[in-house]
């Protein structure tokens, strides 16, 4: 059998300034037609760039360096735009990892559906429309008559994402590129896209090249999969036999973050709660975002919450930070009740609860040393000058596992994403707070890093009896770090208790739902999930 | 999906609201900058021979003895009517006095409009579409170069080398209204050229930024991936999205065809408002002065005012709700 795609030796540069330096080194890729690939790695490991590369397409500020790149025969690099622009949309398509994005706002969907078939040549517009309803039904997209009609901010994002793959499908090209196509969604929402997907792709029959970090996403959908590490191929192999002997350490720790079992923490100390939430109702405007929350952290514990985007996890957290006032009920921080705003707290306050964000990147200032960050809450909550100020500032980077002397000095920009949260962290216990609120401060990192800033978190909450108040929409992250498990949906707790009660069978529906939609590595899940929830009816 | 009624005649009657409170503002402002003018009006415009008694009649013929306040809700009140009251100098109808010049001036900004805006927007996509080559750099740098001189010494270049040299227009650009479309036009090209050169940088470095502050989006990299053409990219993909930025900058521009034209029309003695303008403050006849500053100020806040709309009706989600 002839190969559809054949990559030799291939190196790809960026710039940054006047430097190029490789983002890909070397590779060499084959894809026979109708399969399927899986590229997996690191955020920085090149897949994207890899991936793209097949369609003949580099993004600005990179070059291919060398090497070569034939689909059916014909050689891309090099290639005149007239002959890459014949092959894209009509025999190679690409999908995008942010639906909402790689729409163009200003026309309907079915308008861009049928760009590629008309402008191509390869059919006239009526029969193109009628085939992209056709393909939203096979994408099973709600209403597919008249879902094309609509504008991309009027659809859903699941949807959007269908419609993307739908839009991929539309002049029957032999090859699809997925660059993480499901990243972007809720685990609920997810699940469906990628057996859309997998049957679209099979029934068409085409190849597709799937980019994804989740090597438990990429069992679904891979016949066979190559793991990237900082640009270089580390191991190639089908799917299952890659998942039962993994040849390198380094694809055996790409699921790490699952193996992550501190040990266990025993009951809850006895006594009040440090932090008590009593029947919150919230609003924005008019919208109410938060119906009767009511939850409770323990002294030295963490209490994880979990939902999906729109679920009221992070207003929750905005509430107890007194960045919004609840509409009814209270908020009780060790036995006294809290003022409803940040302005109304005392600094003594504030200081016994301390916040960690998401993006770390935008959360420290681009021009203070990490000296200022970490300096600045010690002498505002503590009132540390001079020396005793320094001594303390070295003291956390050595906590938080960063040695002092290369990183005090230095800015945010000369840290890696990992560093930057470390740094975050610091600064949260620079207050030498009792209470943490972390919102999904690990959702932005790679797995590995993430499981670092965990294990930190874990011993530092072992060595200073802290409380977690813990963000997530990540269920392995919960599983791992959590004592007591939150679930929300649509503003309400839908569920709470220990978290082995909580990952054990038997509960809410909701709850139900949302643990078994996480991707499983064993290759049948998805069919098996499906199957199941088919036969539930 | 149930339907909605769609936000946008909400959000246009609010800009009106704020448009008509500008103008009231605005008109306030003017009416006041004139009235703190030193000297009397009346000895500036009866002379040094004028007796008390003569000072005392102007005054009371044109009601300048009412308190200031007075004075200026009858002259807003009249004005909204189209009633600018009379002129101290020729004691005419100021209306009368304004009408043709207005023409003149709305014509000749017209006419540069019809010609700088499509031109710049079209430059501004080709500079784009081949951004970073040496044809956008030409384009960016002499049309930069065009409004880094004065207007007045643009006109006179223009003079110096269409009308002196070559013979091919006239210097002065004297419309008269018998004058027909073909010899109006003839007459005041050259006017009407300075102001194309004035105005076109401006738009076409907007509309190239607009446009290549789109390039780097998804969706433009979708389209290529896709296969399309690089021009169809930028014209069907991302012009419809840079149209609020374009449409903001453009009406500016407009306005200052009608409101920036003084200088441009006192070069060619083009008989238009910013001309009355001039001549008014030299011979003192504040009530003309008010009626033209009014004039330019409505011009100006209703072209804003449209480029409002035009942006809003250019957002799909505002057109478009969910």
């Amino acid at each position: 059998m002839t190969k559809l795609l054949e990559i030799r030796d291939l190196w790809i540069e960026g710039r940054s300034g006047d430097d190029w330096h490789k983002i890909v080194k070397g590779v060499n890729l084959d894809l026979a037609r109708g399969e399927v690939l899986g590229l997996i790695g690191e955020s920085g490991a090149g897949k994207s760039t890899l991936g793209l590369t097949a369609m003949g397409h580099v993004r600005p500020g990179c070059r291919i360096a060398g090497g070569s790149i034939r689909f059916d025969g014909q050689e891309l690099v090099g290639a005149s735009a007239q002959v890459l622009r014949h092959l894209r949309g009509r025999r190679i398509a690409y999908v995008a990892q942010s639906s909402a994005a790689a729409f163009n706002p200003a026309w309907r969907l079915i308008r861009q559906h049928c760009e590629a078939p008309v402008r191509h040549g390869v059919m006239p517009r009526a029969q193109a429309e009628a085939e992209a309803v056709r393909l939203y039904a096979e994408m099973r997209l709600p209403d597919p008559d008249q879902i094309g009609f609509r504008f991309p901010h009027q659809v859903s994002g699941g949807q959007l994402q269908r419609a993307m793959t739908a839009m991929a499908m539309a002049c029957k090209p032999d090859l699809i590129i997925f660059d993480e196509p499901t990243t972007a969604l809720d685990v609920t929402t997810q699940i469906e896209v990628l057996a859309a997907i997998r049957d679209i792709v099979r029934n068409h029959g085409a190849a597709a090249i799937y980019i994804t970090h989740d090597l438990a996403v990429v069992a679904q959908m891979a016949d066979r999969v190559k793991v990237l590490l900082k640009g270089e191929e580390v191991e190639d192999a089908p799917v299952r036999e890659m998942l039962a002997h993994p040849r390198e350490a380094y694809t055996r720790s790409l699921w790490a973050v699952r193996e992550f079992q501190p040990a266990p923490r025993g009951p809850a100390p006895a006594g009040p709660p440090l932090l008590q939430i009593d029947a919150v109702d919230a609003s924005y405007g008019t919208q109410k975002v938060l119906d009767n929350v009511s939850l409770a952290v323990p002294r030295g514990r963490t209490v994880a919450v979990v939902g999906e985007s729109g679920s009221g996890k992070s207003t929750t957290a905005r509430v107890v930070m007194g960045l919004l006032s609840p509409t009814t009920g209270k908020v009780t921080f060790d036995g006294a009740v809290l003022p409803t705003t940040v302005g109304g707290r005392p600094r003594k306050l504030l200081q016994r609860m301390q916040m960690i964000h998401q993006m770390a990147d935008t959360a420290l200032n681009p021009r203070q040393r990490i000296r200022e960050v970490l300096g600045r809450p010690l002498e505002f909550y503590l009132g540390l000058k001079g020396r005793a100020k320094e001594a303390r500032i070295r003291e956390l980077l050595t906590e938080i596992e960063l040695d002092p002397d290369r990183f005090i000095e230095r800015l945010p920009g000369e840290l890696s994403g990992g560093q930057k949260q470390r740094v975050c962290i610091a600064r949260a216990l620079a207050a030498e707070p009792e209470l943490i609120i972390c919102d999904e401060v690990t959702s932005a990192l790679d797995q590995l890093v993430a499981e670092g800033i965990l294990r930190l978190l874990d011993r530092i909450q072992r060595e200073r009896g802290i409380s977690y108040l813990f963000i997530t929409h990540d269920l392995a992250t919960v599983r791992a770090i959590a004592d007591h498990v939150v679930v929300m949906q649509h503003g309400r707790v839908v569920e709470q208790g220990d978290k082995a009660r909580i990952f054990s069978p038997q509960h809410e529906a909701y709850t139900d739902l949302l643990l078994s939609s996480v991707p499983e590595m064993d290759p049948d899940w998805l069919t098996q999930v499906l199957e199941q929830r088919r036969a539930a009816g | 999906m149930a339907l909605k009624l769609s936000p946008i005649p909400k959000l246009v009657l609010k800009r009106l609201a704020i448009g008509v409170l500008t103008l009231i503002v605005v008109s306030a402002v003017i009416f006041w900058a004139v009235e703190l003018l030193p000297g009397s009006i009346a000895t500036e415009v009866l002379g040094q021979s004028a007796t008390p008694e003569t000072i005392a009649a102007f005054n009371a013929q044109f009601g300048l003895n009412d308190p200031p306040l007075w004075r200026y809700v009858t002259w807003l009140g009249n004005a909204v009517q189209g009633d600018f009251g009379q002129s101290l100098v020729t004691r005419r109808p100021i209306t009368d006095l304004i009408g043709d010049r207005a023409f003149n001036t709305f014509f000749l900004a017209a006419y540069a409009a019809l010609i700088a805006v499509p031109m710049s927007i079209l430059l501004g996509l080709i500079a784009a579409l081949y951004r970073g080559s040496l044809l956008d750099r030409w384009i960016s740098s002499s049309t930069l170069a065009v409004i880094s001189f004065p207007e007045f010494f643009v006109a006179y270049i223009l003079i110096l080398i269409f009308a002196v040299q070559l013979g091919w227009f006239p210097s002065l650009a004297g419309v008269t209204p018998a004058m027909s479309l073909g010899e109006r036009l003839y007459v005041s090209f050259l006017p009407a050229l300075t102001m194309v050169l004035i105005v076109t940088a401006h738009m076409m470095r907007m509309t190239r930024a607009a446009i290549v502050n789109l390039l780097a989006l998804p969706y433009i990299e979708m389209a290529e991936l896709k296969g399309m053409k690089r021009w169809w990219v930028i014209a069907i993909h991302a012009l419809p999205n840079a149209v609020a930025p374009i449409v903001t900058v453009v009406a500016l521009n407009l306005a200052y065809l009608i409101v920036g034209v003084v200088l441009v029309e006192v070069v060619f003695v083009y008989p238009g408002l910013g001309q009355l303008l001039v001549d008014s403050v030299a011979k003192r006849d504040m009530p003309v002065v008010q009626a033209a500053c009014l004039i330019f100020a409505a011009t100006y806040i209703l072209l804003n005012l449209v480029a409002d709309v035009i942006g809003i009706l250019s957002n799909p989600r505002l057109l478009h709700p969910r």
